[in-house]
């Protein structure tokens, strides 16, 4: 068998091993929270209102914010080290 | 003093926010070290600061996985991420935390589920800590041998060595993983993954405390790269459960973003710190880390037999694990600054 369709085979067993064990799961109703947003102004405000008005883009929003504040974050530290001096290209191989 | 606080518009309450870039740091020197997202540190941190339990774990989460890439980025460029082994092993980890959840489901229905997945995860941390303090002993062992037979000690020399049993199984498809140096049977990463992925999702943490020592110990990973692919694992799965836990609403995302101030720069210290600390101390230090989260293990296990001492023992855990933070994260960032400095002077001495 070719390893394409063998990995194939075995990635489908995988997903269907989780699927039926999903499918077995239950689970009660999720208690819903809402966010007071009357004593909040601007961006806050913004932000809490769209929690309230759709979890599914407020999901879409968080994911994509976190790994883009992420790469800012690593960018800027990159930076920062490289004018300390530090080499972070290469290291040198310690033991095991 | 007011400045010092900020109002989190979805959970409603107000937050110190510089404890919440100090605990950042703090666990994100950790985290990048370790190759771990440090859940089981960061929740009574904020349960400390005035957080809801219902935000405590996705907001963790969340600024786990921008953490998680920070310091990915970094152990990438050093060389110590196999992605290939990532990739095959995120199959392995997905399946197995989706059967393990649905298992702690499974045994919430029979009852007792508190007080099994405790003592599992006791029994689980127990392993670990004798697993690398064997290893230390028995490499320092052939150490002392090698310099009473007047030669030295290979320096990838290792003290376990599980791994080498495990290569022998020659079930296709085979796999070469060249940043880890290893040719091994496909199954054994999807396998182990798979039991990582089992554990953590019974246990209802994130993995990395066990995905460590198993990439270590059963897949022959050298430390460094069983950090740095750790911490690949980490991010994917944290992107992943920053999205399921913010789609059900519990998730603070501006607690997360002033943690990630505080976390990129821990990150970026803890991941660093692995150039200048060899393999067998990051693996030291993991084995005293893990020996903290048994002893606060312990004590939120004793008031479910002892209720008359639940108050001592949860400050006692909490108290515990803060303290192990803040030792661990300075011994790392004067190992960082101490290294970064012959680093530089060599570089000056060169001109």
């Amino acid at each position: 068998m070719p390893v394409v369709k063998r990995l194939a085979l075995i990635l489908a067993t995988l997903w269907l091993t989780a699927q039926t064990a999903l499918a077995a799961g239950g689970g009660g109703e999720l208690i819903v929270i809402v966010a007071d947003s009357r004593k909040l102004t601007g961006i806050m405000a913004w932000w809490a209102n769209l929690y309230n008005e759709s979890h599914l883009y407020f999901m879409l929003l968080t994911v994509v914010l976190i790994p883009l504040i992420g790469v800012i974050f690593g960018v800027i530290a990159d930076f920062i080290m490289h004018f300390i001096g530090i080499d972070l290209s290469s290291r040198e191989l310690a033991e095991h | 003093m007011d400045w010092l606080y900020v109002l989190m518009p979805i959970a409603g309450v107000k937050i110190f926010w510089p404890g919440l870039i100090i605990l950042g740091i703090g666990v994100g020197v950790i985290g990048g070290f370790f190759g771990m997202g440090g859940a089981w540190m960061v929740t009574p941190g904020l349960n400390i600061l005035g957080f809801p339990m219902a935000f405590a774990i996705g907001t963790d989460i969340a600024h786990m996985a921008g953490k998680s890439l920070i310091s990915t980025m970094r152990h990438g460029k050093f060389g110590n991420v196999d992605y290939k082994l990532g990739c095959i092993m995120i199959v392995g980890t997905v399946a197995g935390f989706e059967v393990g959840a649905q298992m702690i489901m499974w045994l919430e229905k029979l009852g007792a589920v508190d007080r099994v997945v405790r003592w599992l995860y006791l029994v689980l941390l127990a392993l670990i800590a004798w697993m690398v303090f064997a290893d230390v002993a028995k490499r320092l062992r052939k150490e002392r041998e090698a310099k009473m037979a007047g030669k030295e000690l290979d320096k990838l020399a290792t003290g376990l060595e599980w791994h080498k049993t495990f290569h022998k199984i020659k079930i296709p498809p085979m796999v070469h993983l060249k940043t880890a140096g290893i040719y091994c049977s496909a199954w054994l990463p999807i396998g182990v993954s798979f039991f990582t992925g089992w554990l953590a999702g019974i246990l209802g943490i994130g993995g990395g405390l066990i995905r460590m020592p198993a990439l270590i110990y059963l897949v022959g990973c050298p430390t460094h790269v069983a950090v740095g692919t750790d911490l690949f694992e980490v991010m994917i799965s944290g992107l992943y459960g920053a999205g399921t836990y913010t789609y059900k609403g519990r998730t603070e995302l501006v607690a997360a973003i002033i943690m990630l101030v505080g976390a990129s720069v821990g990150a970026q210290i803890g991941s660093v710190a692995t150039k200048y600390i060899k393999g067998y101390g990051i693996r030291i230090a993991f084995g005293l880390a893990v020996v903290g989260c048994f002893v606060s293990v312990l004590l939120k296990l004793i008031p479910v037999y002892y209720p008359a001492v639940n108050q001592i023992c949860d400050v006692s855990a909490t108290v515990l694990i803060l303290g192990l933070v803040t030792a661990l994260s300075i011994y790392i960032t004067v190992k960082m600054v101490q290294g970064a400095q012959r680093e530089v002077a060599a570089k000056k001495a060169k001109v």
